[in-house]
């Protein structure tokens, strides 16, 4: 079948995403997917709403939290959505090399941000002996930010396998599907980050 | 080399195929084999509590293992039997009626049965490993946070097996309505059993993240020292009875739509006239599936939430008879005026009306918050909701046994034994729960252990146990005909009830590619606009061409075994630090499948046309 | 011959379309630096709680629709049971935010 011969310009459908019957379900699928993680990060957010004043003595939002990191780390994973972006649109374009020099961008900020957040928690575990089981605020900020942040962990390893085992292949359309989709969740990552950002660090800030 | 040597290596190849399978099919039919294991052992679990509640403070078996068993009886029935046989006659059926080859991601769906099975064999692996949960099938906090040994670790990750398994299959069953429908089967000309599940599959995906994420948080509680119900700490135990019932409620939903399905094709076929009202059904399902999602804190009305909240809650509740009702009325429609057939499958159905309207109107009664104080933990809530779940989803299975067994087997199930195993049950069922309302308003409440003697409980409690060995013969009775069928059975034609959909244009059991070339379809009931118009059969939408089709995998099997150690580490790691061995090894197991699967191409195969036109018809 | 050019008269539209949509992405992105800035300005200046957690909650909001919409290609056609999805999930999630904030203590 035409799946596994690399795309050219002849052959290129508008969408090499879509244009298979396997990439629309993967399209879909992860969409409906996404779905349901909305869900579960408002759990996640419900839950860090309802407890996080409740510091049992211990260290409190206003106490923790810096801005400057805060904003370095959203800059790095807003960029790497915009970088991902450009990597879809050379899939479009069929441009394979830039495709994959842009989600290599991605994955280095990815793991910038990733850096970032495990110093931040090893800043507040060492320097504030604020853990996971200090207080039930405690609980809820760290399985909050560090699911968000074990979603960036999947998808990084997720990107990472795509381009090893498509390094040599060119894009066709068994796997163009497979990177937009890894796009689409690496937005979806971003979104809840927004969120984070506003509701737990800026919003912890104010308050 | 004998006859037996044949026979065993036959028997290996038939394990080996479905341990394999990714057949929308066969995993249908595995998860009814699954889930009907599961409802054996929870209805075992049922007799049990029956007999202990038999008599005045009796002593069959202790407090401590009646609360195991209570525990385990929801469930069992609600996790491990309900969801998972309903999922297994949606796999099957609903793919046959849209007229597709297959599910969209036919390895996921393999995943998610097994992932189920495997959380049900893990939960009930606790009743040998120093006893099973015993927090209540709501596991509420903090009761569950203290609950000692390991029983409420086993249902944590019991539950979060089988509820992933289960988000996966909903997710699937969405894209396969949207996007592989036959041509012509336009969203409105979809069958309603077809409906449901596509309304069943989106409440399924927004509310099983919540149990997870409940789950989550009891499982860090217990497991890792965090607070997240711990008072001392800040921590707050309202928060799980919510996570809890945001999920719980719309579950209700999850079962009972899809059993109004099963009824919406019964009652059309053996009436002989289109469904009355269809949109309106169509309309109705979406609109209990919204109200469904606003109504979960009726659970929580002496949590003391406030008048308010209670009050708004109370209104969004009985807001959800108005579509239910509808749908009563149309079923009523339907049959009125009809050429009616009363078999097995409609002697089910025809019982179903009444029954669930008991349970609906109880369930009105309890939605209204003031008087729910009343009604709340006492035996009046439990005959409500073993009235609208038996009377309502488990009617709907055996209905839709008896219904789609020719298609799923190739055989017609005995109607003799059909029509004792339906009056024994139906009259058991009532004798069982309809007394339970009455004892709850005299005060017994649910979950004790035992009564006291002169209570004015003895006689109910009597006949509700009696009761209880009737729906256990009516099931003896529906098993033994199972078994005569597979023996002895009539075999099915394509179409044995004279029916509408396409499940029934094709041969019965279907040849594992369904359809040959996908039929047409020109309007609701597709077969049934083919007889009236003379045809018979399905004008096909297509040239016999090749068909493309997805390999087996074991992969499924082997990611579940990983996610299965994994779970056992975690839950005895709480006791000596080496268990963190299973879960790294179990895990690598799990992760190195999906790698083996992202990275290995898989295309699939494809029959030739030649081998296709060599089949017969 | 003039099949060739015609085919690469298609390449050159649907080139020039995607180069226009990526145009847009950009400005997306601007936008919604800008708007994180906006936020983070607003909270370190340290402006009434009042008024500032509506606007960081309305900026976030606008920035994730932008994800959505443009980044996700939410606007494009065949995204109907995608957004229906999304959206049945956002209320979902408001449900849920109003409930954890309103009636879980007691």
């Amino acid at each position: 079948m035409s799946h596994d011969h690399s795309l050219n310009p002849k052959t290129m459908p508008e969408d090499p995403a879509k244009a298979t019957m396997e990439g629309k379900h993967k399209f879909l699928g992860l969409w409906f997917f996404l779905g349901g993680e909305t869900v579960l990060f408002a759990c996640f957010f419900g839950t860090y709403l309802a407890l996080r004043n409740s510091t049992a003595g211990g260290p409190t939002s206003q106490d923790l939290f810096g801005l400057d990191l805060v904003f370095l780390m959203t800059v790095l994973l807003l960029t790497s959505s915009l970088t991902s972006v450009y990597a879809m649109y050379h899939m479009k374009n069929n441009d394979f090399k830039k495709m994959m020099l842009w989600l290599g961008i991605t994955a280095l900020l990815g793991f910038g941000f990733l850096a970032l957040e495990i110093y931040e928690f090893a800043h507040y575990i060492s320097d504030y002996g604020f853990t996971f089981r200090s207080s039930a605020f405690g609980s809820a900020f760290y399985t909050l930010v560090g699911f968000h942040g074990g979603h960036v962990v999947f998808g990084l390893s997720w990107l990472i396998a795509l381009m090893v085992r498509n390094a040599k292949r060119g894009l066709n359309l068994y796997n163009a599907p497979k990177f937009n989709t890894f796009a689409l969740y690496w937005h979806f990552i971003d979104v809840v980050w927004v969120f984070i950002f506003t509701v737990v660090y800026l919003m912890g800030m104010v308050s | 080399m004998s006859n037996a040597a044949t026979q065993k290596r036959a028997l290996s190849a038939v394990l080996w195929d479905y341990l394999t399978t990714v057949d929308h099919k066969k995993v249908g039919i595995l998860y009814l084999i699954g889930g009907g294991f599961f409802f054996l052992l929870g209805g075992l679990e049922a007799l049990i509590i029956r007999i202990q509640l038999i008599k005045p403070e009796n002593d069959f078996i202790s407090a401590g293992l009646y609360n195991e068993m209570i525990t385990m009886h929801g469930t069992t029935m609600i996790f491990l039997a309900a969801t998972p046989l309903l999922f297994g006659l949606m796999n099957y059926i609903m793919p046959l009626q849209i007229g597709a080859r297959d599910v969209a991601f036919p390895f996921l769906n393999a995943l998610g049965f097994w992932l189920f099975f495997s959380g049900g064999i893990l939960l009930n692996c606790s009743w040998f490993l120093g006893g099973a949960p015993d927090a209540g099938w709501t596991a509420y906090a903090p009761l569950s946070i203290q609950s000692p040994g390991h029983g409420t670790d086993f249902y944590v990750m019991g539950l979060q097996l089988s509820g992933a398994g289960t988000l996966m299959s909903g997710i699937n069953f969405l894209v396969t309505i949207v996007s592989m429908r036959a041509p012509g089967m336009t969203y409105m000309r979809m069958p309603l059993f077809t409906w449901t599940t596509f309304v069943t599959s989106v409440l399924t995906l927004f509310a099983f993240p919540a149990l997870t994420v409940g789950l989550f948080l009891l499982m860090f509680d217990r497991m890792f020292g965090s607070a997240f119900f711990d008072v001392a700490l800040g921590g707050n135990s309202v928060i799980w009875q919510h996570l809890f019932w945001i999920f719980g409620h719309p579950e209700v939903y999850i079962l009972i739509l899809p059993a109004f399905g099963v009824f919406s094709e019964i009652l059309p076929t053996f009436s002989k006239k289109r469904l009355f009202g269809y949109s309106a059904m169509v309309f109705a399902t979406f609109l209990i599936a919204f109200l469904g999602f606003m109504v979960w804190a009726h659970h929580m009305f002496t949590v003391g939430l406030g008048p308010v909240a209670n009050s708004i809650f109370a209104v969004a509740t009985m807001a959800i008879a108005v579509p239910t009702g509808i749908k009563i009325f149309n079923w009523l429609f339907t049959m009125w005026g009809g050429s009616i057939v009363i078999n097995s499958a409609m002697l089910w159905a025809l019982a179903f009306i009444p029954s669930f309207t008991i349970g609906g109107m109880t369930g009105v009664m309890l939605g209204s918050n003031v008087a729910d104080y009343q009604y709340h933990d006492s035996y009046f809530v439990v005959a409500h909701f073993h009235y609208v779940i038996v009377g309502g989803v488990v009617f709907a299975l055996l209905a839709a046994c008896h219904y789609w067994w020719p298609k799923m087997f190739g055989r017609i199930l005995h109607e003799g034994m059909g029509k004792l195993a339906f009056w024994t049950f139906f009259i058991g069922f009532h004798l069982t729960f309809f007394i339970q309302h009455f004892l709850g308003l005299m005060g017994m409440p649910r979950r004790y252990w035992v009564f006291l003697e002169n209570q004015g409980l003895d006689t109910g409690n009597l006949i509700s146990t009696i009761g209880a060995f009737f729906m256990t013969f009516g099931t003896l009775v529906f098993l033994v005909n199972i078994v005569y069928t597979a023996i002895k059975g009539e075999k099915a034609p394509a179409d044995p009830w004279d029916a509408r959909t396409l499940e029934w244009t094709i041969a019965s059991p279907p040849a594992f590619y369904n359809f040959k070339q996908l039929p047409l379809v020109r309007g609701l009931d597709p077969l049934w606009i083919e007889k009236t118009e003379g045809n018979g059969k399905m004008t096909p939408a297509e040239p016999l061409d090749e068909i493309h089709m997805p390999n087996g995998s074991i992969l499924p099997l082997i990611m579940t075994v990983g996610f299965f150690t994994a779970s056992f580490g975690f839950i005895y790691q709480t006791d000596h630090k080496a268990w963190l061995i299973a879960v790294y090894a179990g895990m690598a197991l799990a992760i190195g499948c999906m790698v083996i699967r992202s990275l290995k191409d898989d295309h699939g195969f494809h029959i030739s046309k030649e081998e296709l036109e060599r089949e017969a018809d | 011959m003039t099949e060739n050019t015609s085919t690469n008269k298609i390449n050159s539209f649907q080139k020039e379309k995607n180069k226009d949509e990526m145009r847009k992405q950009i400005i997306t992105f601007a936008l919604m630096i800008f708007f994180t800035m906006i936020a983070f300005f607003a909270v370190g200046m340290g402006i009434s709680s009042m008024f500032v957690i509506p606007l960081i909650l309305i900026l976030a909001i606008v920035q994730v629709g932008f994800q959505f919409y443009y980044f996700m290609h939410m606007k494009d056609k065949g995204h109907e049971f995608p957004a229906l999805l999304i959206f049945g999930g956002i209320w979902v999630t408001f449900l849920v935010g109003v409930t954890f904030v309103t009636i879980i203590w007691w």
